[in-house]
């Protein structure tokens, strides 16, 4: 019975961490332009797809790199030229223009790569079971959390400390005042919308590893980051980052007690988080809420 | 937006174009089932257009006379399906309880749904929604004993109604479960039409206009915006009760946020700014939907292209360009 539930707050844990890179994917695009980016899962599984063309070249290694900028560039240039037009429409027109590219991705990859399932296999260095009593513990889930750790990471340090960060969190408060300031919003969007893509890249590459290739792969995590971001709090990103891993959890040790239940649980922390606390964990009042 | 546009929904009203494409609406729907056949269509295409632009006429209520939005609709619609069809499977065997039954349970998922974000705004309230729709969609979908689950509620058909000793056979006759559903549909735009033009229907405008300026005057606007809402849902499980019984079916994708996106997009397409807008936004996406996904395996590269080409290119919509035409 231990080994069962440590077995699933694993998997929790794991699955948290994707609900994780695409729920601050996201938020990042949502907080700086007010965007909810639908084709998100679509974006991750274009960097799946990458990363299996590239595998043959550059190995896992490289497209382990190079797949997420592919998919992050694609970002930028869909927002230089029809995002970004949107930005002084109504906000249902960015709603709208990303749901619309949600299928569109979905279906390029459909056609392209067929319907059914690929896989996307790790090297076998990485590959390996640690534990033969905790058989959950293999090397790969070790090192997805390795990748995903040091990415928050690096995402949290380049927010807080370099120039570009600072603009960008200044800029979710008070985008008006940046610009007052001098600062190129217009490239300081562009630049936000295709960190946000890449993150969603980088964990359909490693999502793809895990649990193989298919068109709508994405589609599952969406909804996921979405309640990440309302339970952590809007415009909060450690708020999105421990709502992320809170959810993961949950449904996880959902599963073990009660199967169906599992994707339910996640929507009923949100409605009690709504209830209790309705800016989120760690969400300020007055942000967008 | 601009004050031209208030007076583009309101001044014109009465106008002799306004009057001449009232009875031209109406003499179409009329008439359907007549000419319908001939061009190819089938009369319970016709219906499917009536329940989705009433669903985007609903949801417009709150898009585009209160400027709130909801991009979970599909929930409100989902519940009166399978309100309509739980009801008819188990308890009764009469179609106007079971059309109740799912107004019923829409109208208060989204009464209660609603008081629980009217407060959040803009994109924020938007992604609630969503999350509210999603709920409905994974119940539906995980109580297999109860709903069908994945495979959807099934085994109900829609009765024919005894008013006294008129029979009305919906059952087997297409042609009179149209009229039907056109009759239910014509008191809901009735209704609609009567609180648009309704002090309250004004000040939903007004909270549209500018939100701060009608919290100035006084005006209870969180509590506004959650009438609009709750009747906005009232509307939309209406549609869905009726979709259920067209299909004798209710689909767990009826409650998917994929739905609530085909009921905006109708919406804008056919001019979220003006009355009938939804409606001619719903036979477009409906009718072209139809063929395409009958034409290509790749029907969704089209249908995203119509998101796209739509926001981009035609953000008015249909009404919204043709009132620019002098006439």
């Amino acid at each position: 019975m231990l080994t069962l539930v440590l077995f699933n707050i694993f998997n929790g844990v794991i699955i948290g961490l994707f609900y994780v890179l695409m729920a601050l994917g996201l938020a990042m695009i949502l907080n700086l332009s007010g965007v909810i980016n639908f084709a998100h899962g679509n974006f991750l599984a274009l960097g799946g797809y990458f990363a299996f063309m590239l595998i043959p070249y550059i190995g896992f290694w490289g497209a382990l790199v190079v797949s997420p900028l592919i998919v992050g560039a694609i970002g930028l240039i869909l927002e230089r030229t029809i995002i970004r037009p949107l930005y002084t429409r109504d906000p249902v027109y960015s709603l709208l223009l990303t749901f619309g590219l949600a299928f569109i991705i979905q279906d390029i990859c459909r056609t392209v790569w067929g319907s059914n399932g690929l896989p996307l296999t790790p090297p076998d260095s990485i590959n390996q079971p640690i534990s033969a009593q905790f058989f959950f513990l293999t090397g790969y889930r070790l090192f997805i959390i390795g990748i995903v750790v040091v990415t928050v990471a690096a995402l949290f340090l380049f927010l807080r400390n370099s120039r570009l960060g600072l603009r960008i969190r200044a800029g979710t408060l008070d985008l008006e005042t940046v610009s007052a300031l001098g600062i190129n919003v217009r490239l300081l969007r562009s630049f936000n919308f295709g960190l946000g893509i890449f993150l969603a890249g980088l964990a359909g590459v490693l999502a793809g590893g895990q649990i193989g290739l298919n068109p709508n792969m994405g589609d599952d995590l969406l909804l996921p980051a979405f309640i990440a971001i309302i339970v952590g709090g809007v415009g909060s990103l450690i708020g999105t980052l421990i709502g992320g891993i809170i959810i993961g959890v949950a449904a996880a040790l959902t599963t073990v007690f009660f199967p169906s239940g599992s994707q339910v649980v996640i929507y009923v922390i949100m409605i009690v988080v709504l209830l209790v606390r309705p800016r989120g964990l760690l969400g300020e009042e007055g942000m967008l809420t | 937006m601009s004050s031209t546009t208030i007076g583009e929904t309101f001044e014109r009203r009465g106008s002799y174009r306004d009057k001449l494409a009232l009875l031209l609406i109406w003499v179409v729907l009329l008439t359907v089932p007549l000419w319908l056949p001939a061009i190819g269509g089938y009369t319970s295409l016709a219906a499917r257009i009536l329940v989705f632009g009433l669903a985007a006429m609903g949801l417009n209520f709150l898009l585009g006379f209160t400027g709130v939005m909801s991009f979970g609709h599909a929930a409100y619609f989902g519940l009166g399906a399978y309100g309509c069809g739980l009801m008819l499977l188990y308890v009764t065997n009469s179609t106007l309880l079971a059309i109740l039954a799912g107004i019923l349970l829409g109208t208060v998922g989204g009464a209660l749904f609603g008081a629980l974000i009217v407060r959040r705004k803009g994109v924020y309230f938007a992604m609630l929604t969503i999350a509210f729709g999603e709920i409905c969609y994974y119940i539906a979908y995980s109580w297999n004993s109860f709903t069908g689950g994945y495979d959807g509620l099934r085994g109900f058909q829609r009765q024919p109604i005894h008013l006294g000793p008129l029979v009305i056979d919906i059952q087997n006759n297409q042609t009179v479960f149209y009229f039907f559903v056109l009759a239910v549909f014509a008191v809901c735009v009735g209704i609609m039409a009567l609180l648009l033009r309704s002090p309250f229907g004004r000040t939903l405008i007004a909270i549209r206009e500018n939100q701060r300026r009608a919290r100035f005057l006084g005006i209870p606007v969180e509590r506004h915006i959650w009438m609009s809402f709750t009747i906005s849902t009232f509307f939309a499980s209406v549609a869905g009760a009726l979709y259920a019984l067209i299909n004798n079916f209710a689909d767990p994708t009826t409650l998917n946020y994929i739905i609530s996106g085909d009921l905006v997009i109708m919406a804008v397409m056919g001019g979220m700014r003006s009355f009938w807008g939804p409606l001619i936004g719903a036979a477009i996406f409906v009718a072209l939907q139809d063929y395409i996904s009958s034409a290509t395996v790749n029907w969704m590269s089209f249908v995203g292209l119509i998101f796209v080409i739509v926001v981009l290119f035609f953000p008015r919509g249909v009404l919204g360009y043709l009132r620019r035409i002098p006439l």
